[in-house]
């Protein structure tokens, strides 16, 4: 049996493998195809203070190897969360982690602080890059100040594991992650979506409401991967990686440039249980290399 | 039945007109109830630049021989690669998705309307409604007269209406031209409707001025097809709602046309 444990900070993985935010909600989506249980963890939908409607549609343009979206954070709010979603997912057997939003710093702070309470909630990915908001999400991403403060005042309210969530949409992500760093953050998360287009030649239209969207699946893969290397020997804690990982095979390039934990988000919606196929071609692969725990593989690339 | 990625085999691919074939798709598994409104998520293999599954309606099932159909109208690359799909292939597909429409009661006399890619799930409706032949009507709209595909599997549950833009076929017009809005609307209980999203909105708009019942089926554009992406929403009165789970079928009512 190869050992497919990992740890992010505080927060033990039974694997490497989890959902990445916005692409399946509370895992209730996915439930009926897989055991969630079998998921290393499940990053539920980007979480804000208050209810919020998202974009108009259209909200999705198809791309060669991927697609935008332009979703906007559509949720329901923290306290939803809190009243009517953790209650019952408080007991399947996976760490549910809440990708955390604001327009504000205050704001994420509030939302970390109710999220702070709950007992089995053992991380937050704090979402500082989000392309698809006007206010907030990615704008404190893509400076090395405004990320620091937003981490800086959430790391205060904060004791459990805290990840960042790092946009791709900057000329230096090593830098943002340091800064990061710098304040606390126990792992950073990446990449999130990169800033996208599409026009429809024959209306002269853009296909989206909001002209520009997030860009994910295979498209992006050879960027994160770049991106995950460059921070991985940048910074000293854990990285969490993902963008455009559809099979195992991606997973572990992902953990070779240095990712000790993936996610899987775009390649749900062609396959929902793409993510326990994962699990288990990494656990095949493991054992054809003759490699007993996933630590051997997570940097291991050899340059 | 839980939603389920299943690889059917594909047992039939019959060609219907020009551009509609009827794709009979054979289930490894055994098929619990399905009915008119619900669809499927289809992989589209190895078609260059298609990178999401695309959805279709159900337009019959067999629970015999544990077979489901399709209606694929050829409309881009996509339904086209699905078409060339030959017996004995397998076809990916997410099943079964979304929620019906909601069947008419015993003595409801019902109105179908079905125009372009919509008529799958009419002609399904009026198969399994279960209603006296008298009381369903079928108004099927197209372009020309080559774009109606047969319907003599159908003749028996309903009566059937056509119209062409040319007036080649049926009436001449658009759907909602169709003498039956002028003549007989009144006698009905329920309409139903799937297709060109203007066509819907104008006999929504009819049944609201006649104050009859009226579900639309919606064909938003959609990414995972399960809840998961939050793309195919429709801004309902009570907000966003997923054509692909709250749906695809919405009373107009419900809806801010
Ligand atoms: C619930 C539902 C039921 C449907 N039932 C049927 C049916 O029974 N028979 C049938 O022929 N068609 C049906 N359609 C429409 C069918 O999904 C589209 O015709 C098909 O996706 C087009 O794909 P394409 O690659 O050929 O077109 P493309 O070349 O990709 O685009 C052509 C047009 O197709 C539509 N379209 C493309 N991708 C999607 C998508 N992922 N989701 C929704 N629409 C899309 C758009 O309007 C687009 O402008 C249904 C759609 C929905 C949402
Ligand atoms: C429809 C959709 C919604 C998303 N919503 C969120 C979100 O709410 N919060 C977030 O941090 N990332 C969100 N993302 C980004 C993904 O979590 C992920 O970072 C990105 O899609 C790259 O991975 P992928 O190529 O595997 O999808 C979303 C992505 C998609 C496609
Ligand atoms: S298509 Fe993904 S939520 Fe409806």
């Amino acid at each position: 049996m190869v050992d497919l444990r990992v740890k992010i900070h505080n927060l033990f993985l039974k694997n490497p493998v989890m959902t990445a935010s916005g692409t399946c909600g509370f895992g209730e989506e996915i439930a009926d195809f897989i055991n969630l249980s079998e998921l290393g963890g499940i990053v539920v939908k980007g979480t804000t203070l208050n209810h919020r409607e998202g974009n108009a549609y259209p909200r999705m343009a198809e791309t060669p190897s991927g697609m935008l979206n332009a979703v906007g954070l559509q949720n329901k709010g923290v306290d939803n969360f809190i009243d009517n979603i953790y209650p019952n997912i408080k007991d399947i057997d996976t760490h549910f982690i809440v990708n955390v939003n604001g327009s504000t710093i205050e704001e994420y702070v509030t939302v970390t602080e109710k999220i702070n309470k709950l007992d089995k909630i053992s991380a937050i990915e704090l979402n500082i890059s989000c392309p698809n908001v006007k206010e907030g999400g990615m704008s404190f991403g893509v400076s090395c100040q405004s990320a620091e403060a937003v981490v800086k005042a959430v790391r205060k309210v904060y004791d459990k594991t805290l990840i960042v969530k790092l946009s791709p949409n900057v000329t230096n992500i090593a830098e943002i992650a340091k800064a990061v760093e710098g304040q606390g953050a126990d792992s950073v998360s990446l990449i999130n979506t990169l800033l996208a287009m599409a026009v429809n030649a024959e209306t002269r239209k853009p296909v989206l409401s909001t002209i520009t969207g997030g860009l994910s699946g295979p498209a992006v893969k050879p960027v994160a991967l770049r991106m995950v290397w460059q921070v991985y020997n940048a910074v000293k804690i854990p990285v969490i990686g993902m963008g455009g990982i559809m099979n195992a095979t991606d997973a572990i390039e992902f953990m070779l440039a240095g990712a000790s934990a993936i996610q899987v988000g775009t390649a749900l919606f062609i396959d929902p249980t793409t993510p326990v196929k994962i699990v288990k071609g990494i656990s095949e692969y493991m054992e054809k290399h003759n490699i007993q725990s996933v630590d051997e593989l997570i940097g291991g690339l050899q340059c | 039945m839980k939603k389920t990625v299943i690889d059917f085999v594909l047992l039939e691919n019959k060609q219907l007109n020009k551009d509609n074939f009827q794709l009979v798709l054979q289930s490894p598994i055994l098929l619990s109830d399905i009915f008119p409104g619900q669809f499927t998520n289809v992989e589209i293999k190895d078609a260059k630049d298609i990178f999401l599954r695309r959805p279709f309606s159900v337009l019959d099932i067999n629970y015999q021989q544990q077979t489901i159909s399709l209606l694929v109208k050829i409309l881009g690359k996509g339904s086209k690669k699905l078409t060339e799909t030959i017996p004995g292939q397998t076809v990916s597909a997410i099943f079964p998705l979304g929620k019906s429409f909601t069947l008419p009661q015993k003595n409801d006399k019902i109105l179908l309307i079905g125009g372009g890619s919509g008529v799958a799930p009419m002609l399904f409706l009026s198969k399994i409604c279960g209603l006296n032949p008298d009381y369903v009507h079928i108004l099927i709209g197209a372009k020309t007269k080559s774009d109606h595909i047969g319907i003599s599997d159908y003749k028996q549950y309903g009566q059937f209406y056509f119209s062409t833009e040319d007036g080649s076929f049926g009436e001449k017009g658009y759907v909602t031209n169709h003498s039956i809005f002028t003549t007989q609307i009144e006698r009905f209980d329920k309409i139903y409707t799937c297709g060109p999203v203007l066509m819907m909105k104008a006999i929504g708009k009819i049944a609201k001025e006649k104050n009859i019942f009226c579900e639309v089926s919606l064909e938003n554009m959609m990414a995972c097809g399960f809840g998961a992406c939050l793309c195919c929403v429709e801004d309902t009165k009570a907000g966003h709602k997923c054509v692909c789970t709250d749906g695809p079928v919405f009373n107009v009512n419900d809806l801010k046309w």
